[in-house]
């Protein structure tokens, strides 16, 4: 048993991941009826994930799901209802009928933000709204989720890459499952751990098995922690495996059988039943109550969404913009004094080492003259970066191995045969004489 | 009150939204320390700070990104395109996640866009472009492209109150070639009303941005000849201003669009249809425009004053409207 939880959290943990895969199950069911309007992403041998890191996070923080974390926006609170009319894109649904699937989100209670199709995207806006928490002084963390096919989008680097230059409060949880529709890991990615990613960032990163729901609620609480403390982004991967195909329409034909079978043998659920049975957490009696819960729910939630109306047509035309039915305020933590004059008020300058970001095997290696010396100084910061570029870095002199100054010199000087450039002289002053006689020239005011 | 550039026009914008309300930031490439690529923001890190004045790395996607989920806890960043050309770097941040926010999920984005455009300083086809019309057909944005400095002032003031994305296209051949005076305090200008620039009963010319000041030019001296143009700027594009231009086109009966944007798909054939659909009936003759041709925007100087409309082209094109 793990200390770190307690045992209604572990039964919690249980709940969300069953609600998860019942609510599902249901679905699939539903999509075969001709009741799902479109396609249906299953999440089926991932649910450990979306529910063990949502899991970790405190009410305060955001999220934003991607298409297989329906469990992520169950433990954030939103309801089986949400899923079930999100999907039958009925009226009654959260976006009333605009989107579909997980496409939805909720900015003041749920602090949840709504996901684009586009892989990627949203590294980049979870990092502005960890930015914006701490701006506001909220003590915010923020997660999403990305996968091993999501990785390759530049979205992927650039939020990355952003949110650490910011140490923004930003844990992303790379799912690993193996396949990025029908294309195997190994021929997205040249590396056998998507979690060395991280390095390029110089920021923190852990591999999880993914299908461990404890492991993973650890692996995301101590990343939670790690950013709630200011320490920068963290990269979590956590190996998994996808068990059915992209979605509905496709049956997967490409996985090795033998593939399908090592991750079944490791489906999260039984093995977290065995888990808390061994652990002696709960016995038969606590699941057929849990169970008996998740049924009555669902019943109820499908009932819901089956009974609920589609959208009027006219509603298509609407709510493009905002014409005032939103009111936007932020919610300051801290004295707004401290963003204003004169608080505020700094000197411009960029604080940087004399030698900038050069390392210093680099500069013992590369035998600049001068450059040691600068470099003894180089962890000493300079505010002035100005003044200490001037006497800071010599410029390389002398020595070098490249083109020899008189042959530059001598050489002719690069004409462009055709066309003629402002600097020109002739052109100058046919300009001067065009626009003497009026022509081409722009009104001033 | 002395003149002031259009630049400082906007850079006063800056300031004074940033000193009413400490949820306006900014983000963009060398943007505080530098000043930003034209000193647009020159100033603005001293006074505000590096938690409101945001040095980002080369990452449009990142920058718009990062202003969008800002703007989601009730921040109003005003992100910067160093040139408006990089926009297309982040087209999807800003036409799929920025613009369909609100509608998908009731999720206003209040953010702004900007960035130098437009031609004319021999920037070449990467530092040229006027590329609003990617946007002009993106639902859920506004565009605005001002050409006067109090235009620009208090559009971008408009921009930074409204509740939804505004890309603001700010015409670097402008920055500081127009001056002028402007009243002391605060102002706005609405977002979505155009501006009859010169009255007149033979013709409309429609414009925006710098070629509003070349249709003028161009008005001037087709008035010596007897045609007396009526010259309307546009000022935003989306949404457009049906009104004055068809209360306009019922003064004047005929209609002159010039704009720099290439011309298939600019802004003149959306206004043609317009026109068609509600003052059909009001037309003397077909309605003509002036515009960019159908390639980048060239570098040598020939070549870039050839690509660009300019009075001589207007007044040509004037001179035919003007014989139906």
């Amino acid at each position: 048993m793990s200390r770190a939880l307690s045992r209604q959290q572990h039964l919690d943990l249980y709940y969300y991941m069953q609600l998860n895969r019942q609510l599902e199950d249901r679905m699939v069911r539903l999509f075969r009826q001709n009741k799902i309007v479109g396609g249906l992403y299953s999440s089926l041998g991932q649910e450990a994930i979306s529910v063990g890191t949502a899991y970790a996070l405190e009410p305060r923080d955001w999220l934003a799901p991607m298409i297989r974390n329906i469990g992520a926006l169950l433990v954030k609170g939103f309801k089986p209802r949400d899923i079930f009319t999100q999907h039958m894109a009925k009226y009654t649904s959260p976006t009333r009928g605009k989107d579909g699937t997980s496409h939805f989100g909720d900015l003041k209670v749920r602090h949840t933000v709504s996901p684009i199709s586009m892989l990627g995207d949203l590294i980049p806006v979870m990092t502005g709204v960890a930015m914006a928490g701490r701006y506001l002084g909220q003590n915010i963390v923020t997660m999403t989720w990305i996968g091993d096919g999501g990785s390759s989008t530049g979205a992927f680097h650039e939020g990355l890459n952003f949110a650490a230059t910011q140490r923004a409060a930003l844990v992303l949880i790379l799912e690993n499952n193996q396949w990025a529709y029908s294309t195997p890991v190994t021929r997205q990615v040249p590396l056998k751990n998507l979690a060395d990613r991280a390095a390029a960032y110089g920021i923190h990163s852990a591999i999880v098995d993914g299908n461990d729901v404890v492991a993973v609620y650890a692996a995301a609480k101590e990343a939670v922690d790690r950013c709630r403390a200011g320490n920068g982004p963290v990269l979590i991967e956590a190996k998994t495996m996808r068990m059915k195909g992209h979605a509905q329409h496709d049956p997967a034909e490409y996985v090795p059988k033998e593939m399908f079978d090592y991750w079944k043998a490791r489906d999260p659920i039984p093995r977290y039943e065995k888990y808390l049975t061994e652990n002696k957490i709960w016995d038969s009696a606590k699941k057929a109550e849990i169970d008996a819960r998740i049924e009555r729910e669902l019943d109820a939630d499908q009932k819901f969404a089956e009974e609920s109306p589609l959208p009027p047509p006219e509603l298509a035309e609407e709510g493009a913009y905002c014409e005032g039915c939103h009111k936007i305020e932020a919610d300051w933590k801290r004295p707004k004094e401290e963003v204003m004059p004169p608080k505020s008020s700094i000197q411009p300058e960029w604080t940087v080492p004399k030698l900038g970001g050069l390392d210093a095997d680099f500069i013992a290696k590369a035998e600049i003259p001068g450059a040691k010396e600068v470099a003894a100084g180089n962890d000493r910061a300079s505010s002035a970066a100005p003044a200490a570029a001037a006497k800071g870095p010599a410029k390389p002199e002398g020595k070098s191995e490249s083109v020899p100054k008189e042959d530059v010199a001598s050489a002719p000087p690069l004409r462009v045969p055709f066309g003629r450039g402002p600097k020109d002289k002739a052109f100058e002053r046919e300009r001067k004489e065009r626009t003497e006689r009026g022509r081409g020239k722009r009104r001033k005011r | 009150m002395a003149a002031i550039t259009m630049l400082e026009g906007i850079r006063q914008a800056l300031f004074e939204e940033m000193d009413r309300d400490p949820a306006v930031v900014t983000l963009g490439e060398d943007i505080g320390v530098y000043g930003g690529a034209f000193k647009v923001s020159e100033g603005l890190l001293a006074r505000f700070g590096p938690e409101r004045v945001i040095d980002t790395p080369i990452s449009e996607t990142a920058i718009v990104g990062a202003a969008c989920g800002m703007s989601y806890l009730g921040l109003r960043p005003v992100a910067e395109m160093q040139f408006i050309d990089f926009i297309a770097c982040c087209f999807n941040q800003v036409t799929n996640f920025v613009a369909k926010s609100h509608y998908r999920w009731g999720a206003p984005v209040p953010m702004v866009l900007r960035g130098p455009s437009g031609g004319g300083v021999h920037g070449g086809p990467f530092h040229s472009a006027n590329p609003e019309m990617y946007f002009v057909h993106t639902p859920g944005l506004k565009v605005i492209y001002p050409s006067t400095v109090y235009d620009a002032k208090g559009l971008l003031k408009s921009a930074i109150r409204d509740n939804n994305p505004v890309l603001f296209f700010e015409h670097k051949f402008l920055y500081r070639r127009v001056k002028e005076e402007i009243p002391a305090g605060d102002f706005t200008v609405p977002i979505g009303k155009a501006a009859v620039r010169r009255e007149g009963r033979d013709m409309t010319i429609l414009s925006y941005a710098a070629m509003a000041h070349t249709a003028l030019e161009a008005a001037e001296r087709l008035a010596k000849e007897g045609i007396d143009a009526e010259v309307i700027d546009l000022r935003t594009l989306l949404p457009l201003d049906r009104e004055t231009i068809l209360s306009s086109l019922k003064k004047t009966n005929k209609l002159l669009i010039v704009h720099e944007d290439t011309r298939t798909g600019g802004i003149a054939g959306e206004i043609a249809a317009i026109v068609c659909e509600g003052a059909f009936e009001d037309l003397d003759g077909p309605i003509m425009r002036v515009t960019a041709p159908d390639t980048p925007v060239p570098y040598s100087p020939p070549l870039e004053e050839r690509f660009l409309p300019n009075a001589e082209k207007v007044v040509a094109a004037a001179r035919e409207l003007a014989k139906y």
